[in-house]
């Protein structure tokens, strides 16, 4: 054990030798005039200096911005620029060396104005990053600016840039800032490269173009100028709108493929049994606290496998809701039989007793369950219309329950005996199908179900008690419309519901919608009261 | 049993119009103690009780009024707390405006939306025959509008339920909404007067218990009425065998749709009752769980009974009113409980309970 560390320690001190060798023989680290203003107590100066770091490409000069940004920058007594490093030691900015910290330095202070400066600078000195993937976010950053003194240097990064992709991001910075340019060719060439570029942010400089001043001139003198602003601005629109669409078609299939989810099960019990489980929802919640179960587990005893949690606790919300499911059929709705109404009401008792149960159990409070790192952040797509982890995780996700759902009701023994009763109980009891026992297995299949839509459901929004109240008037919507034993009915009934929801709410506001939408479901039921895909033939009522 | 018998069918047996009245009079005798003997006395009747009982004759007539759509013609709805509400609204919208020093001033709400005058549906509310006009007409064209598309299309059981339900929900949203004009999330409040007497006076409110236990009383005696008729006897009909009703020649849209009318113009004179008694209406009202509440009244007093859910709203009410108040948490589960013992071991409530218990002629097939 002995012997291990002293070679921990050798293999480290090892490293730091080598880092020190790497400075040392690097000439100068930073440009010392610009060490001397930053140094300096005028907050201009400090201000120039930053900026000079953002255009240096100096070896040193990334770190020290890095550091500035971060808080780990000292001035000592003697006027030197030091970046903190682990413990007491540090870097002399001037030369890169490394040396140790005598106590008396002080804090290099920031203020909001320099802070800006800083991360614009960092921007600056990203465009000449190795990666591509920080050169294109440092482009990307670098559209907000539309300062021409970033010009020289955009110019610059742009004839170093290889990747295609950044490239063009880089062009249209460079184009934001050329609107002011003296020459008018290239205030056209920059018009047109925006336009093409569909951004938004761009549209009050463009129309600042076309803005005429006191003494009534435009302020843009050339005239192609002014007509290509125009129709870059139209593009821009054009641009706009298809972004909005398409990210309203993403959210309606998101809240489609939750629906699907939640409504799956139902559709099952309800096909099977004719019975319409009340505590669906609750089962939802269910599921969801499992999740919050797991996570809780996870970060008690394998942290290091956080990231994970949420595939452990699908099997387990799934086995959970489904025990439950199942005492409920063999406890309460096997005596129901033939009395569909009857059954709503008690599983609506049973909803209450297991949403009190979970208010007793957690508190009344929301509880807290985190996305996993890989589901947090998004997927930028046209431009600008950002498609976020979590949701496009659900989609597919949902997407594979429904397969499997699928595959277990066409390859499988219980599927085949679920489709029997399904079709006609009494003929199948007749054959030999154990109903009893079938209902019991489908029940808990449906509950389960619920189970895996609350492990998504607790990804996208607060897991309370009252989470599956919120979502089982939709999902009956969804069953009423899709129709008894479909499963492409309740595929098709989710998703149009979801999107035709998402396609209203800009414009007539949620609630609306959701009338609108019972208004559809009551007109299209006068059409079909079977739901969208009928039974055909001997048993249709 | 020949037509005759049908015809000449009275509506209760001496005894039980006996049992009636005399249990009418016990009620109507409540204020009356709370009037006449001074706090203290030994048969003096706290102000609180006889506000919360004239609260539960409102919630007895709206659970009479499901007992009817439900107990009769086998229509299930989980809607009726729209109605109730509805009636409520429009009663509380001219309590407002009586309230004020002028008819013509706007509610609080509406004065924070900056609007300048009464939205059209709103106006002439400050007229009381009026707003008892609304009180009948709204809840009963919706109902009828509602009704006749659903029941024309033949949507019954649980689906019928499940789109009453998802109506009430779409209603509710509305009127949490702030400029739809309904007072949004604190609904309407701050009640003055009615008719010009103090609402607040022992009197006022004493009047106002007497016309809700006479509406009951009515409203009993008119549904018995229907029930016993050979309308009610087609109901019942439809409710045991549509399709069979339907080959031997009747059409079951009308008289479903007259019964379901019916039944959601009781529920909303029950809400419009309800509101000056309480001192407030908000879309509280119209929640999923409230419509789902009065249905367990009618089937723990027994469904298709008209006096059951009576008794059922009355003691689901009064242990709600215990628990809430002795053991807040449990509620929830006693009212779960409630609803899987009800549903599992008393199909034909607490009425259907006696009646095998005393074996009367109605407990045998």
């Amino acid at each position: 054990m002995k012997q291990h560390s002293k070679m921990c320690k050798l293999f480290l001190s090892g490293m730091l030798l080598a880092c020190w060798h790497a400075w040392v023989f690097a000439a100068a680290w930073v440009d010392p005039s610009t060490l001397q203003r930053l140094a300096g107590d005028s907050s201009n100066d400090r201000l120039q200096a930053i900026q000079a770091l953002g255009q240096s490409d100096m070896p040193g000069a990334a770190t020290l911005l890095a550091a500035l940004g971060e808080g780990k920058v000292r001035l000592s007594g003697d006027g030197r620029v030091l970046v903190l490093l682990e413990g007491s030691a540090a870097i002399d900015a001037t030369t890169g060396d490394k040396v140790s910290l005598s106590g008396n330095e002080q804090p290099f202070m920031l203020n909001n104005r320099l802070r800006r400066a800083i991360q614009l600078a960092q921007a600056t000195v990203a465009l000449f990053a190795p990666e591509s993937s920080v050169r294109l976010n440092a482009a990307i950053r670098m559209q907000k600016e539309v300062d021409p003194a970033h010009i020289p240097v955009m110019e610059r990064a742009l004839q170093r840039e290889k990747d295609d992709r950044v490239k063009s991001a880089m062009q249209i910075a460079l184009a934001g800032m050329q609107l002011k340019s003296t020459d008018p060719e290239v205030r056209l060439a920059a018009v047109k490269t925006l336009g093409a570029s569909g951004i938004g942010a761009y549209q009050p400089a463009l129309n600042a173009l076309l803005e005429k001043n006191q003494a009534g001139q435009p302020t843009e003198p050339d005239a192609r100028v002014r007509h290509a602003a125009l129709s870059a601005i139209h593009q821009i629109d054009r641009h706009q709108a298809l972004l909005s669409w398409a990210g309203n078609i993403f959210f309606g299939i998101s809240l489609g493929s939750v629906l699907l989810l939640a409504a799956l099960g139902l559709a099952i019990t309800f096909g099977l049994m004719g019975v319409i489980n009340m505590a669906h929802g609750e089962l939802l919640m269910i599921g969801a606290y499992a999740t919050y179960m797991v996570q809780a587990l996870f970060k008690s005893w394998f942290p290091a496998w956080m990231n994970w949690y949420v595939i452990a606790a699908l099997p387990v919300a799934f086995i959970v809701t489904a025990l439950v499911g199942m005492a409920l059929e063999r406890t309460v709705i096997r005596w129901l039989y033939g009395r569909p109404l009857e059954t709503l009401l008690a599983t609506w008792g049973i909803s209450l007793i297991l949403m009190q149960a979970v208010r007793s159990i957690f508190g009344a409070q929301n509880v807290e369950v985190a996305n996993p790192s890989w589901m947090s952040g998004g997927w930028t797509v046209m431009g600008g219309l950002v498609l976020s982890y979590n949701r496009i995780a659900i989609i597919i996700f949902s997407m594979l329950v429904v397969l499997m759902v699928w595959l277990m009701l066409n390859y499988t023994r219980l599927g085949l005996f679920v489709r029997a009763i399904t079709q006609n109980r009494r003929m199948a009891d007749c054959v030999g199908v154990p109903t009893g026992k079938v209902d019991m297995l489908a029940f808990g299949l449906g509950a389960g179900i619920a189970g895996l839509g609350g492990v998504a459901l607790s990804q996208l929004g607060n897991v309370g008690p009252d989470l599956g109240r919120s979502y089982i008037v939709d999902s009956f919507m969804v069953v009423v419309l899709g129709g008894v034993g479909q499963l492409a009915g309740t595929v098709v009934a989710a998703l149009g519901l979801g999107a035709i929801n998402k396609i209203i709410e800009p414009f007539w506001g949620a609630v609306i919608a959701k009338i609108a939408i019972l208004f559809f479901i009551v007109l299209f039921v006068q059409k079909r009261p079977q739901g969208l895909f009928a039974p055909k033939g001997r048993s249709a009522e | 049993m020949n037509p005759h018998h049908l015809d000449r069918a009275p509506l209760y047996s001496a005894r039980a119009w006996l049992a009636i009245v005399g249990v009418t009079a016990l009620f109507a005798l409540l204020p009356l103690l709370n009037l006449i003997f001074p706090a203290g006395h030994g048969l003096h009747i706290s102000s609180y009780a006889v506000g919360l009982i004239g609260k539960f004759i409102c919630y007895a007539l709206a659970a009479l009024a499901l007992d009817l759509v439900w107990g009769y013609a086998g229509i299930l709805s989980l809607g009726h707390g729209l109605f109730f509400a509805l009636g409520g609204y429009a009663h509380g919208m001219y309590l407002m405006r009586a309230g004020k020093s002028s008819a013509d001033m706007l509610p609080d709400f509406m004065t924070f939306l900056s609007w300048k005058s009464f939205p059209w549906f709103w106006s002439f509310t400050e007229h009381f025959w009026y707003a008892m006009l609304l009180v009948v007409l709204v809840p009963g064209i919706l109902a009828f509008l509602f009704g006749y598309f659903a029941f024309r299309s033949r949507i019954k059981g649980v689906y019928f339920s499940i789109i009453t339900q998802a109506l009430t929900f779409a209603a509710m949203l509305l009127f949490f909404r702030n400029e739809t004009g309904f007072g949004g999330n604190n609904g309407f409040t701050d009640f003055k007067n009615i008719l010009g007497f103090d609402i607040t006076a022992p009197e006022t409110r004493a009047v106002m218990y007497w016309v809700s236990l006479g509406a009951l009383l009515l409203a009993l005696i008119l549904s018995r009425a229907i029930t016993q008729s050979r309308l009610g006897r087609v109901l019942t009909a439809i409710r045991d065998a549509e399709s069979r009703v339907r080959f031997i020649g009747y059409e079951p849209l009308g008289f479903k749709l007259f019964i379901w009318t019916f039944s959601a113009v009781l529920c909303a004179i029950a809400g419009a009752l309800y509101v000056p008694q309480v001192g407030i209406i908000n879309p509280g009202e119209m929640s999923t769980e409230n419509s789902i509440e009065m249905v367990i009244w009618v089937a723990t007093g027994g469904r298709g009974t008209l006096i059951g859910p009576i008794i059922g709203a009355g003691s689901i009410n009064g242990l709600k009113t215990w628990f809430t108040s002795v053991f807040p948490e449990f509620w929830l589960y006693a009212l779960g409980l409630i609803f899987v013992l009800v549903t599992l071991f008393l199909p034909q409530g607490l009425v259907g309970l006696a009646r095998r218990l005393f074996n009367t002629k109605e407990a045998r097939p």
